[in-house]
């Protein structure tokens, strides 16, 4: 038995120590949000956050984050930048197929975290291991800089 | 697919459609509420109005979606038209995919098939949905006439509400769905002039962003049933291999492995889960025969197109004497291009859950070839095609992919629920690699180009020799192979739109290449496009004239290519000289234009290159004639992805063969544009009236030549093969 800290809840799961953290969170927790792609690291589909940190889900084994804290797209809107994010990913309608954005969001939000005030190439510093093949690059950026602008005005009210 | 025929009996089904007489209505009685729960609708008390239409007691509107969700914004697209004459709250409105049935479904450009691709969801729903929509509005209208007991014609509707003046009665659509949904269909429905338009034409929002920001929508891969298996496959290492023998004793020790079976594809391991799968499949032992296997490599298929080049193929178009007019040439300018074989590479990598069933089977699927799938699926289980229920769910893109033509992953995943007697439902996941070397690639085609220039300075003759393996071949779209060509290897070519008036162009088609090919987002213009248009430029060079002033001149029969050129030029800046970039980088612009899928789309291309070759793209305008356009801010997202998708082919794109083995299997190998470097893209649609014509794939081929083109002004070189090589282009 491993023990996770999934999205705020302790979760106990039977699985082989070297199972990657993506196909815990898919097969057995049933999160389906973090998405398969490449299981290499190339692609970023499965972004999570690891104790905050952005981490690619299909090359983190389960026994290398027990214990730690990991939240996934399904609990995205919990903060006040993930909700920032979301909405902006709507207003600006960045999706197409909608396979690699659980992914951009995830990155998005650890990039907003940090930087509230990301500059371009700060966007592409933090965004460039998330591939997406709808290319949908032009609007994820400019959702960034919105969901930034609203987060600053949000401070200031 | 640009197919004459189809195009016809498209604007036959669209006469009809438009007259509410082939419509395929029928009135139901209200749906289950049980079953509706199920799926996730409303369990309101619901009406089915037609084959496209349900209305709720609780107002909801939904849409029944024929057409696969596959990132192009169909759903919403086709919501937006039923919605528009229906005069619906958009607000209320949701989107449902259909089930599979042809006699309903069926794409009326594709005859009696149920399918999405060749950019025409929206282009053979325009007149079907518009009809639904104001059918069902008028038996709303006729419901409310009868309870309030007053004429008809007083009665006016407006964002779901059904309202009469005189009497200030109103009803909302839900409190009149039951009574409206009991009407006789109306034959003759008025629809509303574009000028009356309250969505078409505007930005309604997605209606599937919400679910796809939040890790809610449901995707195949996501799919989870009682009792489920995941299933692995490992497949030939070459096209060709025959399996001799395995042995799966280190596969079943893996724990979570329940079964391995052998399938005519290759050896399937079954687990409980993903990773126990994979691991399983890595610990097979195979030993494939592979006497008889394909082994050549992609540079020895090219050296063999270039000699066959070498010879006349099928004439695909012939117009005046082309060869009498080389023969009184003044000038002859002549090049050569090759294009790689192109992996479709969706982010989703191709899945599908097949479920053994009392009544025959049933599939989850990125659904986007229905008809196709049923007869592959029916012809493994020995039922028949109706006996194949389909559930279509939201593709993790496509590109062309899922719609194949031998339905290949479709029936893998149906051999293995076969091979273990259908004794659980099975989930098979193809891995980066299993997809990326699966095949049914975008074809490998070599093109050679001759021009004749006229002793007066004209372009007096065009000669085009195309050699490629046919996509159609032996496929369910056999049909559209006349007289040997396959039209979607010469589509783009054959049609060339300039005024040449001696020409020629030829096809070789190759059928002694295994390698399975399939349509790539843009079908034969993903080549056609590169060839005639970067050709074009150094013939214009040739000629010592302008790009745009040259293409124009020979436009005079194609307004719509010359508008979008003209627009495309206008708002590009092309008459000012462009800005000159640091010290050490060139740059240059580029244009091409191109027509596909009925649309017609110009780009201009602004490019730095590093001394060291490094392409740079700094800037893309796009003007567009899409016909009507739906929904404009889709339009403009389709191009901007478009113009995306095609950089990553120019720029890395290439499925390499050696000794008959992929060489890629992930995205380290075949890398995939990444955000820095996406350049800016403008789009500018052109003003239009007429019914609306493709827009998920008319955004990509003009890309690579105006790129091309623009690094031919900033170097003098143009490339002639894809994906660009910087060492080619080193300072």
């Amino acid at each position: 038995m491993i023990s996770l800290k999934v999205n705020g809840k302790s979760r106990q799961i039977d699985v082989a120590p070297d199972t990657p953290l993506l196909w815990a969170l898919r097969d057995t927790l049933q999160l389906t949000g973090t998405k398969y792609g490449c299981g290499q690291a190339l692609c970023g589909a499965c972004t999570v956050h690891v104790d905050g940190v952005p981490t690619r889900a299909c090359v983190t084994p389960v026994s290398a984050v027990a214990g730690r804290s990991i939240s996934t797209i399904e609990a995205v809107d919990a903060g006040k930048v993930g909700r920032a994010v979301q909405e902006a990913w709507r207003r600006l309608d960045v999706v197409q197929c909608g396979y690699c954005q659980s992914g951009q969001i995830m990155s998005a939000v650890a990039l907003l975290t940090t930087n509230r005030k990301p500059s371009d190439a700060d966007i592409d510093n933090a965004m460039s291991g998330n591939l997406c093949r709808c290319a949908t690059y032009q609007r994820i950026r400019a959702a960034i800089h919105e969901a930034a602008r609203n987060l600053a005005k949000e401070k200031q009210a | 697919m640009n197919a004459p025929a189809i195009e016809n009996l498209s604007r036959r089904g669209f006469l009809q459609g438009v007259g509410g007489l082939t419509l395929g209505f029928c009135i139901s009685a209200p749906f289950a509420p049980a079953a509706l729960a199920r799926i996730g609708v409303s369990p309101a008390p619901t009406f089915g109005f037609n084959a496209f239409l349900r209305i709720a007691s609780d107002d909801s509107v939904t849409v029944i979606s024929k057409h696969l969700e596959m990132g192009q914004g169909t759903y919403t697209g086709l919501a937006t038209i039923l919605a528009e004459e229906l005069d619906a709250d958009w607000k209320t409105v949701r989107v449902e995919g259909a089930p599979a049935d042809a006699s309903r479904y069926n794409n009326l450009f594709w005859g009696p098939a149920q399918g999405t691709g060749g950019s025409t969801a929206i282009a053979n729903s325009w007149g079907q949905l518009r009809a639904a929509g104001a059918t069902a509005r008028a038996m709303l209208v006729a419901a409310a006439a009868k309870r309030w007991q007053v004429p008809g014609a007083e009665i006016t509707v407006r964002e779901g509400v059904v309202s009469h003046a005189a009497s200030k009665r109103k009803a909302r659509f839900g409190e009149l769905a039951e009574a409206a949904a009991q009407e006789k269909l109306l034959i003759d429905v008025a629809l509303k002039k574009p000028a009356d338009f309250r969505l078409v034409g505007r930005h309604a929002r997605r209606l599937d962003s919400a679910d796809k920001v939040n890790g809610k929508a449901l995707f195949t891969q996501d799919v989870q049933l009682p009792g489920m298996l995941v299933a692995v496959v490992a497949h030939a290492p070459r096209y060709g291999a025959v399996l001799r023998g395995f042995d799966a004793a280190a596969a079943k020790r893996v724990k979570g492995v329940v079964e391995v079976v052998q399938i005519p594809s290759g050896v399937a391991v079954l687990a409980a889960d993903t990773w126990s799968a994979k691991k399983g499949r890595d610990a097979l032992k195979l030993d494939w025969d592979e006497a008889r296997a394909f082994k050549l490599g992609t540079d020895e298929i090219l050296a063999k197109y270039k000699e066959l080049a070498k010879t006349p193929g099928l004439v695909a178009h012939t117009a005046g004497d082309a060869d009498a007019a080389f023969a009184k040439a003044a000038k002859v300018i002549r090049a050569g291009f090759d294009f790689p074989y192109l992996a479709h590479a969706a982010m989703e990598p191709m899945n599908c859950v097949v479920k053994r069933t009392a009544e025959g089977c049933e599939v989850w699927n990125g659904e986007q070839l229905h008809t196709g799938d049923q007869y592959a699926l029916a012809g493994v289980f020995g039922i028949k095609a109706e006996q194949v229920k389909i559930n279509m769910l939201y593709a993790g893109g496509s590109f062309g992919r899922r719609a194949n033509t031998k339905s290949d992953y479709v029936v893998e995943a149906a051999n293995i629920v076969k091979a273990i007697d259908g004794r659980a439902p099975v989930k098979l996941v193809w891995l980066r690699e299993d997809d990326m070397r699966g095949g049914y690639y975008r074809p490998l085609f070599h093109h050679a180009l001759e021009a004749a220039i006229d002793a007066e300075g004209r372009l007096a003759g065009w000669r085009h020799r195309l050699v490629g393996q046919s996509i159609l071949k032996g496929s369910p779209f056999e049909g559209m192979v006349k007289n040997g060509i396959d039209a979607v290897s010469v589509e783009g070519a054959a049609n060339l739109p300039y005024a040449i008036p001696n020409m020629r162009v030829d096809l070789h088609t190759p059928e002694d290449i295994p390698v399975p090919v399939l349509w790539w987002r843009s079908v034969g213009s993903s080549h056609t496009a590169y060839s005639t248009e970067v050709f074009l430029d150094q013939v214009a060079k040739a000629m010592g004239k302008d790009p745009v002033a040259l293409r124009l001149d020979l436009l005079g029969k194609h307004p719509r290519h010359a508008a979008v050129l003209r627009l495309a030029a206008e708002k590009a800046g092309w008459d000012k000289p462009l800005a000159a970039g640091k010290p050490g980088t060139r740059r240059g612009r580029g244009v091409a234009v191109h027509e596909s899928f009925r649309s017609c789309v110009a780009q201009v291309a602004e490019v730095t290159l590093a001394a060291d070759g490094t392409i740079k793209v700094d800037r893309v305008v796009c003007a567009v004639d899409c016909g009507i356009a739906v929904n404009p801010d889709n339009v403009r997202s389709q191009v901007e992805g478009a113009v995306g998708f095609a950089l990553s082919a120019a720029l890395y794109g290439e499925i390499a063969l050696k000794d008959g083995v992929v060489t890629a299997g992930n995205f380290d190998a075949y890398p995939i544009l990444r955000i820095n470097e996406m350049p800016r893209v403008e789009v500018h649609i052109l003003p239009s009236q007429a019914n609306p014509t493709g827009i998920g794939e008319p955004g990509v081929p003009p890309l690579a030549p105006a790129v091309a083109n623009a690094i031919g002004a900033a170097t003098g070189r143009f490339p002639g093969r894809l994906p660009f090589r910087s060492e080619e282009l080193k300072a």
